[in-house]
Formats: C-alpha cells, sequence, structure tokens
C-alpha cells in the first residue's frame, strides 16, 4: 500500500526508543541513564557523538534536573525529549506534573521498572502508575515495534495545536527493552516528513511577542487552567485515533487505543497491558485449539481512559480478570479500578477480577496466565478479592 | 479592584502571561494589615524607603527629586519602609484601627 521504504533491523525496545528518536532528531535531549533505560541515552549520545543528529544533548547531574531542563527547552520552543525508568521518574515527579500544567509537549519514552525499596531494576508499573495524575498522556508498548511506532505517534499527538501535552511512551523493563526483535524501521526522511517542524504556540525564545511562563496562579486563576488542561486532556483523547490512524498510513499497522486478541466469542477474557499482553496471545492459541473460548483485552492508552470503548467490549462477558503489574496498597490496582469504573453503568455486568502479577519482575509464565483462565472459568476467585498471580505463600 | 474574572475558555493557557507588564493589573494593596502613614515634615528625601520597598509602591517626584508618598494600591504592609528610614518618618498603623479613627 505504501511507498514507504522499510528496513527490517534486529533491534531491543531501547534501541528501537533511540532509533526512533535518531530520527525525529529532536532539537533538545536532556537525560540522565538509568536501569533499564540506559540503552536510550546510550545509542542516542552515539547518535550525537558521530553527528547524526542536530539534537542538542544536555548531560545532567539528576533526573529532575533532566525534566527542569526538558521544561525549560520546551518553553523556549524546542522540540524536547527524554527517557527515564523508575526512580529516575520518581525523582522527576515534581517537574513531571509542570511539564504537564505548562502544556509542554515533551515526549519521554519510559522503561517500566518497579520502584524501591527494596531495591530492584526488573519490570513492573509501580513507576509510571505513580505518575498517572500528572496530566501526561501515557502509552504502553507491548514489544519493540511498537516502541518504535508509538514514539513518533507520540510526537505528533504531544505538538497538536488542539493538544500540546506531554507523552509517556512505556516499555517493560528487561523484557521489552532488553529483548531483541525484528522491527520494521521506516526510511529517515517519512519519519521527518511526518512529525514535521514543530510550531510552538508562545514559545519564550519569541523576543518580538514577550510572555511569562509558571507565574503565580492563586485561587482565582489555578482552577481555570487545571479545566483547561482536562480538556486539553479529552482533545488528545478525540485526536488518537486520527493520529494513529495517520501513523497506519506510513507503517500499514494499526494502533487502537485498545487493541482485541480472540475476543468477539470469548466468554473469559483477560484484560492487561504491555508485554504480558504477549504471553497472553500466547496462551489464548494453545487454550482455543482445545476449544476454549478465552480472549484478551490490551489496553495501549492509559491516560486518558477509554472507558466506554471498554465497557462495550466487556459487555456481556462471563468473567474479566484484570492483571496489573503494580499495587496500590491498600487499594485495588489502577488498572482493576478504571476497568470497574468503565462497567458500572452497564446493564449486563461481568465478574470482574483484580489480580497483580509480575512486581519487581517476577516472570510472567503461560502457565500462570493459563491458570487465570481456568481460575475464571471454574469461578475460583472472588471479586473483592486480590489475586496474587505466582507469589510464594 | 474586584474585576470580572474570565472563564476558562476566554484565558491564555497554562497562565502563561502573554500581555507583558501586566502585573500592574494585580492591585495587592487589598492584602495590607498595618498602613504605613509617613511624616512629610521629617522626611530628608534620602529614598532608603524607595530603594527597599519590594512592590516599589514609594512614589518619587523623579524631576524634583522628592519622595512624594506611597501607592496604597500596591502597597502590602510590610513594614520595610518604616524598619529602614533613618529618620523613623513611617507609623505603622493597623488598616482596622484607621477605618474606625
Amino acid at each position: 500500500m505504501s511507498t514507504i521504504q522499510k528496513n527490517k533491523l534486529s533491534l531491543t525496545g531501547n534501541q528501537a526508543a533511540a532509533e526512533a528518536m535518531r530520527q525525529i532528531d529532536p532539537d533538545v535531549v536532556a537525560a540522565y541513564p538509568i536501569t533499564p533505560q540506559t540503552e536510550i541515552v546510550m545509542a542516542f549520545s552515539q547518535f550525537h557523538a558521530d553527528g547524526k543528529v542536530n539534537t542538542e544533548m544536555i548531560r545532567v547531574e539528576s533526573e529532575h534536573s533532566a525534566m527542569s531542563a526538558c521544561i525549560g527547552s520546551a518553553s523556549a520552543g524546542a522540540r524536547t525529549m527524554t527517557a527515564t525508568s523508575s526512580q529516575g521518574l520518581a525523582l522527576m515527579h515534581e517537574m513531571v506534573f509542570i511539564a504537564a500544567s505548562l502544556r509542554l509537549p515533551i515526549v519521554m519514552p519510559v522503561v517500566n521498572r518497579a520502584l524501591s525499596g527494596p531495591i530492584n531494576i526488573h519490570c513492573d508499573h509501580s513507576d509510571t502508575m505513580a505518575e498517572r495524575d500528572s496530566g501526561w498522556i501515557q502509552i504502553f508498548a507491548e514489544n519493540p515495534q511498537e516502541v518504535y511506532d508509538h514514539m513518533f505517534l507520540a510526537m505528533k499527538l504531544a505538538e497538536h495545536p488542539d493538544v500540546q501535552l506531554p507523552v509517556m511512551v512505556n516499555q517493560d523493563g528487561f523484557i521489552t527493552s532488553h529483548g531483541v526483535e525484528i522491527v520494521d524501521v521506516l526510511e529517515d526522511k517519512a519519519v521527518k516528513d511526518f512529525v514535521g517542524e514543530y510550531k510552538p504556540k508562545t514559545p519564550l525564545l519569541d523576543l518580538k511577542h514577550p510572555v511569562t511562563m509558571g507565574a503565580l496562579d492563586l485561587y482565582d486563576y489555578y482552577f481555570e487552567h487545571k479545566r483547561q488542561q482536562a480538556e486539553a486532556v479529552k482533545r488528545a483523547f478525540g485526536l488518537f485515533d486520527k493520529v494513529a490512524g495517520d501513523v497506519s498510513k506510513l507503517t500499514g499497522r494499526k494502533y487502537p487505543m485498545v487493541e482485541t486478541y480472540q475476543f468477539d466469542d470469548a466468554d473469559y477474557v483477560i484484560v492487561t497491558m504491555s508485554s504480558a499482553a504477549g504471553t497472553t496471545k500466547f496462551v489464548i492459541d494453545s487454550l482455543r485449539a482445545q476449544g476454549t473460548k478465552v480472549g484478551l483485552l490490551k489496553i495501549r492508552l492509559f491516560r486518558p481512559f477509554p472507558y466506554k470503548i471498554i465497557s462495550g467490549l466487556l459487555k456481556g462477558k462471563k468473567g474479566v480478570a484484570v492483571l496489573d503489574r503494580s499495587a496500590s496498597f491498600g487499594a485495588f490496582s489502577p488498572v482493576y479500578t478504571e476497568i470497574m469504573n468503565s462497567c458500572y453503568y452497564l446493564d449486563a455486568r461481568p465478574n470482574i477480577y483484580p489480580v497483580v502479577f509480575g512486581l519487581g519482575g517476577r516472570d510472567l509464565t503461560p502457565k500462570l496466565i493459563e491458570s487465570v483462565y481456568t481460575g475464571l472459568i471454574g469461578n475460583k476467585f472472588k471479586t473483592d478479592q486480590i489475586e496474587y498471580l505466582g507469589v510464594r505463600e | 479592584m474586584a474585576a470580572k474574572l474570565k472563564g476558562w475558555k476566554e484565558i491564555p493557557e497554562a497562565g502563561t502571561i502573554v500581555e507583558p507588564g501586566n502585573a500592574r493589573n494585580y492591585k495587592t494593596g487589598g492584602w495590607r494589615s498595618d498602613r504605613p502613614v509617613w511624616n512629610k515634615e521629617t522626611c530628608i528625601h534620602c529614598f532608603f524607603c524607595w530603594i527597599w520597598c519590594p512592590d516599589m509602591a514609594v512614589q518619587v517626584d523623579q524631576a524634583n527629586k522628592k519622595m512624594t508618598g506611597i501607592n496604597l494600591e500596591y502597597c502590602k504592609g510590610c513594614g520595610v519602609c518604616a524598619e529602614v528610614c533613618p529618620k523613623k518618618c513611617f507609623t505603622m498603623k493597623n488598616e482596622k484601627e484607621l477605618t474606625n479613627e
């Protein structure tokens, strides 16, 4: 369908993110290396050292500084990117909120890793979930190909004049970030033409139109600015399919907010995100071969959350297990909570079960996923009780 | 003082100030609980109060190099002028008491 030349490369998720960054060639990258994101900064630094990008690379002393530098740069009107993981994202926390509130379209790959403590370097989603109310758009990738494609989808969506919001492109630490897969890579020009030239609305460096950003905003206007922010995220939701469709035209791949697999006739469904979806598809294939009607609902877009699409899909299902890779202690996990919110007004609500898995990189084996489907079919779970999948008693 | 506040659709995004110098429209005098009352007779026009005032509320006649008073639309009543004045020309008076007077 497309005349765009594609190359097949073997890339890790990190390399796929760095390759997309090279092709986007942002004006500024301010970043600090942290496991398991390090390879992104390493690969991009190499591109920078080899003169393959025109980017100004700012080597900062911490992630707090990385996001601060990004905020400065994006406020100046520069196309800006960074990348982080876990403690790095946590250290950025206050600046993460400011980036969104100042409506700065920064794109940041986040390589999901468990938060300390105890210290752990492996995958879970506690880092990104701690930022879910920050006002960033959060997209989750299943594999390196999705990481690559999501990067310029994110750039385009972030910089859309009706959006002007930062985007996190999430991938699973080590599982995706260090797993080599074949990635279809577009030619440089196709990516450059797609993202085009960034036209900031009120850049600080436009000396003919001086502006002040981040001024004190008290009880008389702060609330109005938050209301605007809510509207911007809503507009991002409305534009996601359009931008994703434009990416599809280049790549031939589809990026719905919510992806389904063997879903329509499925009685029992797993809802999850990221790499867990890939393993679940594998299990579904083997269970389907035995005649079991099981399916998957994979969430790509977590913020803003596609409530209506999901309630429409889950309506009438017999059993739904929501697999969260993060915990909210003393409460249900983030994805489960949103799925429950989605389904409250359904006439025929399915039974929805909270399952927590994979904390600190605990492997999600096909056997464990199979046990979830068996549990759903055998009615073994309780709706008000979190199932900790794969934890030792 | 109470200008009509605008709705969220009418204002620039993110609290960005797109019109320079509009801090002037923000009259901060309403924050004041104590007012500096200036004694013109003892003033030597040294401009200590002018240089120290954090809100540029001390008004001066530049041509004649004279201190002319305090702009109460902006004075927050911090009392720095009273502290730094070498001739003790300012008396900090409670706004409530002044109103009663």
